[in-house]
């Protein structure tokens, strides 16, 4: 097949994934556009296939049926609540493979084969891709073990650790200009890898639990740069233009998540939140006042109220409360009360983490809303239930103060509700580590214990009244 | 030289794309997109095919089958489970409300 053919095709692969990502733009449109994006996939993947570089197939193979396989499993194994980290593993052997891929032609183009010199776009893609590659895998592999609970979700904060990034970067700018300058050996990639991989390590474990989404967003981005530098190495149109869409969009996404939490980007990589001492108060003094509650209670109050929202949180995703909490609505909409969800851009581990859970448990998505839209209708509420959210619904963001760290962020004004329940196992603090006074408000009410089974207690008590 | 303005041409135009399509996005499908996106950064495969199809040397070819397979766990796994996500929004359709 002629190059200029093979290029066509890789357009035509390149406007699927353009269709791919737009379809993400609602959801009646998103399976169809996953679906062409995966289409787009296959051609590049077979007219890549028919190029006569390729002697023999049983490598290739070999690779799809061990990639395909964990690639599967992993897919359909992991619960929804381990979306997030199970992206991000994905994420890293994305970035991972780019990395290798790249030394790889480095290696070949050493060896004399396939091109006619290594020029400087070569080396400086390498370089890049090296380093974007290896950063992105680390730094997902970390963000996954973060998540899955198997290191500190905790900010790890190394004494100098910003004089350690700052160091590990030189050294890793100064490989790749000796391998631009001197490209007759590998060495400089491979230990630009090694810098790099160490370097990712660093950037990501200082990040605490609430921080991943972001971290996650960036990372995303990171591995669609580096697939791109692996296209600037080839020549390859179809990593460049996808590569590049998904850097962009990554990096649009973040952007967009740092603004929901209202901190800036430098901030969210830099600071270790949730490891220094704020004003926020001491919890004994916050909580003096706490007042507990029992389903029955909550039951009554339901079964007066006109309209309830429920304000889901990680502790719903971890109780694996979406079913019961489905069914409590369920009920409540039979009625006629009326029941919607605010859905806090950070709540969860991942951007529309809430509501990936909600509409596992077949919550109709138009009950789901986000924070703009609910905020001003909690003073017409009866009844708010918070479930397992903390520091989205804390007033204590409303405080100028710049030792709260979430201090700024906008938050679902679940207070101004004429009353909120709470469910949540303990008064422990969420991600940011500061007590909340919502919790010791006059219309609030505590109702301590697991989602799921407070939410079946619930549901019991209001079939009972 | 035309060959790298050609590339770095192609590389804004994809930026802008980018940009453009993914401010259209609503927060509600914001996982399954980043799901999705990551999988089409796993286009790498692509550029690992030759590598490990070729053969040029072992160092080379085990690279490139590494390569090939994290990658194609990349591209597999990531439109799997976006479709998994993407399926649990279309099951609502009959539902009340």
């Amino acid at each position: 097949m002629s190059e200029a053919l093979i290029n066509l095709f890789y357009l035509l692969a390149a406007v699927l994934f353009i269709f791919g990502l737009k379809g993400m733009t609602h959801p009646r449109t998103a399976v169809r556009g996953n679906l062409l994006g995966a289409l787009g996939m296959l051609i590049a993947i077979v007219v890549t296939l028919l190029d006569r570089r390729i002697v023999s197939f049983e490598v290739i193979v070999a690779g799809f049926v061990v990639g395909a396989l964990a690639g599967a499993v992993m897919a359909y194994k992991a619960p929804m609540t381990a979306m997030p980290q199970v992206v991000a593993i994905f994420n890293g052997f994305g970035g991972g493979a780019s990395a290798l891929a790249v030394g790889a032609a480095l290696e070949e183009a050493l060896k004399g084969g396939f091109v006619e010199e290594i020029s400087v776009q070569f080396t400086v893609a390498a370089a890049m891709s090296g380093l974007i590659g290896a950063v992105s895998f680390t730094g997902s592999g970390i963000a996954f073990g973060k998540l899955q609970g198997l290191i500190a979700e905790k900010p790890v904060l190394l004494p100098g650790r910003h004089a350690m990034n700052a160091l590990l970067l030189m050294v890793c700018l100064a490989l790749s200009g000796w391998l631009v300058a001197q490209p007759d050996s590998s060495l400089a990639f491979w230990a630009l890898c090694g810098f790099a991989a160490l370097l990712g390590i660093m950037l990501v474990i200082p990040i605490g639990g609430a921080d991943m989404p972001v971290v996650i967003a960036l990372l995303n981005s990171y591995s669609g740069l580096a697939a791109a530098g692996h296209g600037w190495v080839l020549n390859n149109s179809v990593l460049i233009i996808a590569g590049s869409l998904v850097g962009a969009a990554g990096f649009i996404l973040t952007a967009i998540m740092s603004k929901a939490m209202n901190r800036s980007l430098p901030n969210i990589i830099f600071a270790g939140v949730g490891a220094e001492v704020s004003t926020a108060g001491a919890a004994d003094e916050v909580y003096a006042n706490v007042k507990s509650t029992s389903p029955e209670e909550v039951a009554m109050m339901l079964d007066v109220a006109r309209r309830v929202i429920v304000v889901p949180g990680y502790g719903m995703a971890v109780a694996q409360a979406q079913y019961a909490i489905r069914d409590l609505c369920d009920l409540l909409a039979e009625r006629g009360v009326e029941v919607e969800f605010a859905i806090h851009p950070v709540a969860g581990r991942m951007p529309g983490h809430m509501n990936v859970l909600l509409a596992e448990a077949q919550i109709p998505y138009d009950a789901l809303k986000d924070l703009e839209e609910i905020n001003p209708t909690f003073a017409q509420a009866d009844v708010v239930l918070v479930v397992g959210a903390n520091d989205v619904v804390n007033p204590l963001a409303r405080e100028a103060d710049p030792s709260i760290p979430i201090a700024g962020m906008p938050i679902l004004d679940v207070d101004y509700a004429r009353s909120v329940v709470i469910v949540k196992r303990s008064l422990s603090p969420g991600f940011a580590g500061i007590p909340n006074p919502l919790f010791a408000a006059d219309n609030a009410l505590m109702l301590f214990g697991d989602a799921e089974e407070v939410a079946r207690d619930l549901l019991a008590a209001l079939k009972e009244v | 030289m035309e060959v790298f303005v050609a590339v770095l041409t192609i590389f804004v135009l994809s930026l802008f794309v980018g940009f453009e399509i993914i401010q259209k996005v609503p927060p509600l499908l914001h996982t399954p997109l980043m799901s999705g996106a990551n999988a089409i950064s796993g286009i790498t495969l692509v550029g690992t095919l030759v590598t490990s199809g070729a053969q040029l040397t072992t160092f080379t070819t085990i690279l490139g089958f590494i390569a090939v397979a994290m990658a194609t766990a990349n591209v597999v796994g990531g439109f799997l489970v976006t479709h998994r996500m993407l399926e649990m929004f279309r099951q609502d359709g009959g539902r009340r409300k």
